[in-house]
């Protein structure tokens, strides 16, 4: 219940930020966003860094930018838009330009947690911490964003598939850099649908889908799943069962049947709701349920003829 | 009786419903942990990390020399004081000589989380830093967690004067009668079932404030108690005192559900270091530390039959139990499951019953009464048996009880468990419940359903033995009329301040405004035995109003003293005493003799020079009550269940509750406890279970792993009533507090197997996750 | 370890503190402040009986840090009655539905309701079991405070738009997009 001791810096700039990660390199500092991963970890004795530093006041780093980078203020085009890390997921659901643009991740965020946690959480660091079953990596993993960081050595742009470790390589993020964005690419079929963990509320398992198609048929698929593994992963299986193919329930079905080919119960998470094979079992469900309603998107758009932004 | 209750409802305004409610709404009430004493220290535990050890070595070196730390103890330190340092054990009835739960480790630790040494320091984080600092040096034994387990031949023994880990085995009822029964049956069905350890989760853990007068020699202990003097006589029994020396104050608690009746080391230590420190000490368990120290619940692992006649008929029922009473007997813990039958006949004439309870030590924390008590585990058995018998007879399982069920006019019933049953109409709640779920039409729907998931119907019924013991109950009676009720039970979510001044205002009538109701403090209340087991009002209730009967009485003989008649020539009404109608009062001495005197005016002559020649003074009357035997609630609940085949999800579509509590003094909090009860019981059946694994730990720690039910897992509950008095008790009430807890489990479990049983399926233990219902179904395919 | 002095408004009340970076919100409000409001019922931000507002949003205050309310607003339960002690609608509620038992939780949840009924006014039953996840009752079984929830609504709304929903207040930005000129 009780963190240990530490020490609390606050940030004024990123600038500031990184600077106070350099000085106090001996003290193991922790970036404190939105600290909802961070300071259960400090209650429960999972932490003990002896300095944060508080990034929250940064104003840079929160907002949704309509088609513009939210730190320089330069437009990155009008088909991504951009997340500042400190956004919180109240914020991302009030917007309508990811509900229309990146449904994938709204949805993912519409079933995350609960009330008081969305008002508080920040993007930037669910995705930073990534803990087994949370939603937004597999949200970003499928909607293919990209996550800008800056460190010592300035800034880069790194892939959501190498941020989180879900290619395979340990996660991106080096010591002292933190993360500054999330870009995320538009693609209106985007889905997710997650079976909540009755305890923790993170998901049992949860899947996201995006689906890139053209004239009905499928060009792009990017499936994923979190809460099976100790990290999320992509369901090439899936994919690849889908590209292709063309836009229709019994495809979908099809693909998704083949969700659990590529992971081995025994490697699956598992406690006292829900074992390992019940985790991977599930996956087809929730990748087909993922997947209609990416679909469900296909069918709403195929009538409309405005290009984005229009209605906001 | 005039209902004072009449004004305050009238008018469409919704008002308050209870009179305790503005004070939790505007943050006002006091819990324990809101009290503050600018001087108090804070004490915290450290917890053994094994479930098996003998304990090597303690190092509180470093912990002590942490600035602001006070005080390290361990056992050693309480073995050389004043104080025995053990929590009561009642060990009367059990078949072995174990020692008793030492508030800190001796030199072996029996279950994770049992505390080993106690801290003490100036604040809270500076408590949690003494405690990381400590250093115990463990020698890890082997576990046994599972109380079948326990009782193998090559199990790790608990303690030596319990070699095989039993504690106790008890029988209940007709071992010889049942065996006749069995011997040559036309049928006999069969059950193995397990009822799943559960934590009561009060959603305010337990705390206490100690303070210690050195001068008096004396304590004050608030603290977070159901049972003020249940927790005087055990904390005089740990710090080796007279009662007398201790006062307990029960301030607002967050819930109880049985694990605020129990007596913990926390509140005992407190004690003990504010003594050694004088300096008062606060101990407040964090979630985890209360989720390890137990008490947990239920935790029984069951083998039953049932004899029964090809037409239905029941013949007999024979039960065989093993208890986990986990690693200590607390208070009565382990000797509890010992009447864990009683309630084994549920609502059926049941010729012969023989139950064998084991209760067995584990190294799990200690299990004692949880929302229920050995009432939820018994009828779960028989409605499981019951549903499970129907089946594989061929009849509707609602047709099977109403062969069986107790005709309204075998009351009182003796069932051969030794519960006598007081007073109902079971069919008749039976039909009710049915009739408010439209049972034949969710029959005559089928099992499938148009979206592919399977629909079940599921029907329990239950009784529930309530309203044990004695209870004190005092109306005072203050100079200028105003009243103060007490009473031994205490109030934490029951609202006990509403219904009890709503009684005394109904005897004594005036308005409920001049009636303030106190619980909760050792000090001003005669005695008590508190409130578990569905009793308060029930006892307490009847406590006051037989004190409040007895008030009017003596204010009646002052009133006719003022008014120069006899007693019974005193008419009461409305606050006002006056002459009968009918009487002249032939004896009045003249015009200027008053025709009417008030409540309050009597009150003041009570208190005032001048009491009339044959009276004493005073007005304040103390009842004792005992009920003339226990009230059985009872009731019927029905669930309708769709299950997706897949995944094995459960939705609960409806749920419907017909409780029959007899009278029912507040509807709107009878309401209320139902649904609780509902609540904690469907956490039962579909998310809650305690589990440890093989060594000891304890998996589910914490809400992030214990599944409680939150606002979306629960179906909206439709509830009806039949009303039976009680005519064991002057209200005609009987308890409802856990009603909920015991029907709700085999509800809904029943209704989950009625939706599989064309699969094959024909059991399916609790917790009803998605995955073991997965499993129930792949398995039967 | 360091200290740091801090200001903010508790329920319209500035003050000042002094406090160890790693005392949580629900600390400094509970036992440096006399807010005792807000409760503990858990350590892993999963009971919401701790639940304030901070800045206009609810939050857990024990997954706050006290020093992250530099200059910060907060608003506790306390802070709910109106001057003269009138409990605000939504206490009222609580209390004439029979919302709360044993009260532990219902500061949180009537923080919670709060923010819930400013962001949805009209919220069906499901969509405020939804809203109360974080919000744990072992008490109530939520029924009542469901109901309590839907009387808030209610006795909130405005007068004139009692009954039927004003049209457009429904739509579900998700899948449908008014066309302009049609609201």
């Amino acid at each position: 219940m009780f963190p240990p001791q530490f020490d609390y810096h606050r940030a004024s700039s990123i600038d500031d930020a990184l600077e106070l990660l350099e000085r106090h390199a001996a003290d193991d500092p922790r970036i404190l966003a939105g600290g909802h991963s961070l300071l259960p970890d400090l209650k429960n004795g999972r932490a003990s860094p002896r300095a944060l530093v508080d990034i929250g006041e940064i104003d840079a780093l929160r907002g949704i930018g309509s088609g513009a980078d939210v730190e320089s203020g330069a437009d990155s085009g009008a088909d991504e838009t951009a997340i500042g890390a400190l956004t919180t997921y109240a914020d991302i659901l009030e917007s309508d330009r990811l509900q229309r643009h990146a449904p994938v991740l709204t949805d993912a965020t519409s079933v995350l947690a609960d009330l008081q946690i969305r008002n508080r959480g920040t993007i930037g660091g669910n995705l930073t911490a990534a803990e087994p079953g949370a939603d937004l990596p597999a949200a970003t993993l499928a909607a293919d964003a990209t996550v800008r960081v800056r460190g010592p050595d300035g800034e880069r742009a790194i892939d959501a598939a190498a941020f989180l470790g879900a290619d395979g390589s340990e996660p991106a993020l080096r010591e002292r850099e933190l993360v500054t964005e999330v870009r995320v690419p538009h693609v209106e079929a985007g889905g997710y649908a997650k079976k909540t963990h009755p305890a923790s509320g993170y998901a049992m398992v949860g899947v996201a889908a995006v689906l890139e198609t053209d004239d009905g048929t499928i060009t792009d698929a990017r499936v994923a799943a979190t809460g099976v593994l100790e990290r999320v992963v992509r369901l090439a299986a899936v994919e690849d069962a889908l590209v292709g193919a063309r836009v229709e329930s019994k495809t979908i079905e099809a693909a998704a049947e083949r969700a659990g080919e590529t992971i081995e119960p025994a490697d699956a998470r598992s406690d006292d709701h829900a074992s390992g094979e019940f985790r991977v079992h599930l996956l087809s469900t929730y990748a087909e349920r993922a997947l209609e309603r990416a679909v469900d998107r296909v069918a709403a758009g195929a009538g409309g003829t405005g290009t984005a932004g229009d209605l906001e | 009786m005039t209902d004072r209750r009449a004004d305050e409802d009238a008018g469409e305004t919704a008002g308050p419903t209870r009179r305790e409610d503005e004070a939790l709404l505007t943050g006002r009430a006091e819990y324990t942990d809101d009290l503050s004493d600018p001087n108090a220290t804070h004490l915290a535990f450290v917890r053994s990390e094994y479930g098996h050890a003998e304990i090597g070595g303690i190092d509180t070196t470093a912990a002590a020399g942490i600035e602001g730390v006070l005080g390290v103890y361990t056992w050693d330190d309480i073995a050389v004081s004043e104080s025995p340092g053990v929590l009561p054990t009642s060990t009367g009835s059990l078949d072995c000589e174990v020692p008793a739960h030492p508030v800190l480790a001796r030199d072996r630790v029996r279950y994770q989380g049992q505390p080993i040494a106690a801290v003490v320091a100036e604040d809270r984080y500076r408590a949690r830093d003494a405690v990381d600092a400590v250093s115990v040096e463990y020698d890890p034994l082997e576990a046994v967690v599972d109380s079948v387990a326990a009782t193998a031949e090559d199990a790790p023994t608990l303690f030596d004067g319990a070699p095989d880990n039993v504690a106790a085995t008890t029988d209940q009822g007709d071992r010889e009668a049942t065996e006749e029964a069995f011997a040559d049956p036309e049928n006999v069905v069969d059950v193995e079932l397990e009822n799943n350890r559960l934590i009561s989760s009060a959603l305010e853990p337990r705390a206490a404030l100690a303070e210690y007068d050195a001068a008096e020699d004396r304590f004050t202990v608030t603290m977070t108690s159901q049972s003020p003097h249940g927790h005087r006589r055990k904390l005089a029994h740990t710090l080796g005192l007279s009662e007398r020396q201790i006062r307990v104050i029960s301030p607002s608690v967050g819930g109880g559900f049985g694990h605020k009746g129990h007596h913990h080391p926390g509140e005992a230590m407190a004690a003990w270091c504010a003594r050694d420190l004088e300096r008062p000490v606060k101990w407040t368990a964090t979630r985890s530390a209360n989720y390890l120290e137990g008490a947990h619940g239920r935790d029984h692992r069951t083998t039953a039959e049932l004899a029964i006649d090809d037409d239905g008929t029941i013949r007999g029922l024979r039960v065989e139990t093993h208890a986990n009473v986990g690693g200590y007997g607390l208070d009565g813990g382990a000797s509890m499951p010992g009447w864990y039958g009683g309630l084994l006949s549920s609502q059926y004439r049941i010729p012969a019953i023989h139950c064998e309870t084991h209760a067995i030590f584990t190294n799990t924390a200690p299990v004692h009464s949880y929302r229920g008590a050995g009432r939820p585990e018994a009828i779960y058995v028989t409605e499981r048996l019951v549903d499970v018998a129907a089946r594989e007879l061929g009849v509707d399982p609602v047709e099977l009880r109403r062969r069986n069920v107790i005709e309204p006019d075998q009351f009182p019933y003796e069932t051969p468990v030794g519960a006598s049953y007081d007073s109902g109409d079971y069919e008749r709640g039976l039909e009710e419940a049915l009739e408010l779920a439209d049972y034949d039409d969710l029959r005559a729907r089928g099992r499938e359903r148009e979206d592919g998931r399977l629909r079940g119907v599921g029907v329990a019924c239950y009784t529930e033995s309530t309203g044990g013991g004695f209870e004190s109950g005092v109306v005072r009676v203050h100079r200028d009329g105003g009243v103060t009720v007490s009473a031994g039970t205490h109030s934490h979510g029951q609202g006990h301040g509403t219904t009890y001044a709503h009684l005394v205002a109904d005897v004594l009538e005036i308005p409920t405004d001049d009636i303030d109701v106190m619980e909760g403090d050792s000090d001003s209340i005669p005695t008590g035995t508190g409130t578990f087991g569905s009793r308060s009002t029930i006892t307490g209730g009847s406590a006051v109003v037989e004190s409040a009967e007895a008030v009017l009485a003596k204010a009646r003989r002052f009133a006719a003293a003022r008014l120069e008649v006899e007693p019974d020539e005193v008419a009461y009404a409305n606050g006002e005493f006056s002459v009968r109608d009918g009487d002249e009062g032939g004896s009045r001495s003249g015009d200027d003799t008053a025709d009417t005197v008030s409540f309050a005016d009597v009150a003041g002559m009570a208190y005032g020079w001048g009491v009339p020649e044959d009276m004493d003074p005073g007005l304040e009357e103390t009842t004792f009550y005992e009920p003339d035997g226990t009230a059985y609630t009872f009731g019927t609940h029905v669930a309708v269940v769709a299950i997706d085949p897949e995944t094995g999800e459960l939705e609960l579509e409806r749920y419907v509750a017909v409780d029959d509590c007899g009278e029912r003094l507040e509807p709107t909090i009878v309401e209320g406890q139902v649904h609780g009860g509902v609540a904690q019981g469907i956490g039962q059946a579909v998310s809650e279970r305690a589990s440890y694994d093989g060594d000891g730990t304890l998996l589910t720690n914490s809400l992030d792993s214990y599944a409680v039910p939150r606002a979306s897992h629960l179906p909206e509950i439709e509830t009806g009533q039949t009303v039976t008095p009680s005519p064991r008790n002057p209200l005609g009430v009987k308890g409802i507090g856990e009603a909920g807890t015991i029907a709700a489990p085999p509800t809904v479990v029943n209704a989950v197997v009625d939706a599989l049983a064309h699969l094959g399926v024909r059991h399916v233990d609790m917790p009803l996750t998605d995955e073991t219902i997965w499993r129930a179904i792949r398995d039967s395919r | 370890m360091a200290t740091h002095d801090i200001e903010l408004t508790v329920n319209e009340t500035e003050v000042e503190l002094t406090v160890d970076s790693r005392t949580l919100l629900v600390h400094a409000l509970r036992d440096e402040l006399g807010y005792t409001g807000p409760k503990v019922g858990c350590e892993s931000s999963k009971c919401g009986a701790c639940t304030v507002e901070l800045d206009g949003d609810a939050v857990k205050s024990c997954t706050v840090l006290a020093v992250q309310t530099d200059g910060a607003s907060v608003q506790t339960v306390e802070g709910f009655a109106d001057e003269d002690g009138e409990l605000h609608p939504i206490q009222e509620q609580f209390s004439a539905e029979h919302g709360l038992q044993c009260g532990y939780c219902t500061p949180g949840m009537v923080t919670t309701t709060k923010h819930l009924l400013e962001s949805n006014p009209d919220p069906s039953r499901e969509e405020i079991r939804k809203a109360l996840k974080g919000n744990i009752c072992r008490c109530t079984g939520y029924q009542n405070v469901v109901d309590a929830v839907e009387s808030a609504a209610a006795a909130l709304a405005p007068a004139e738009s009692e009954g039927e929903s004003a049209s457009g207040d429904d739509v579900d930005l998700r899948t449908d997009y008014p066309t302009p000129g049609e609201d």
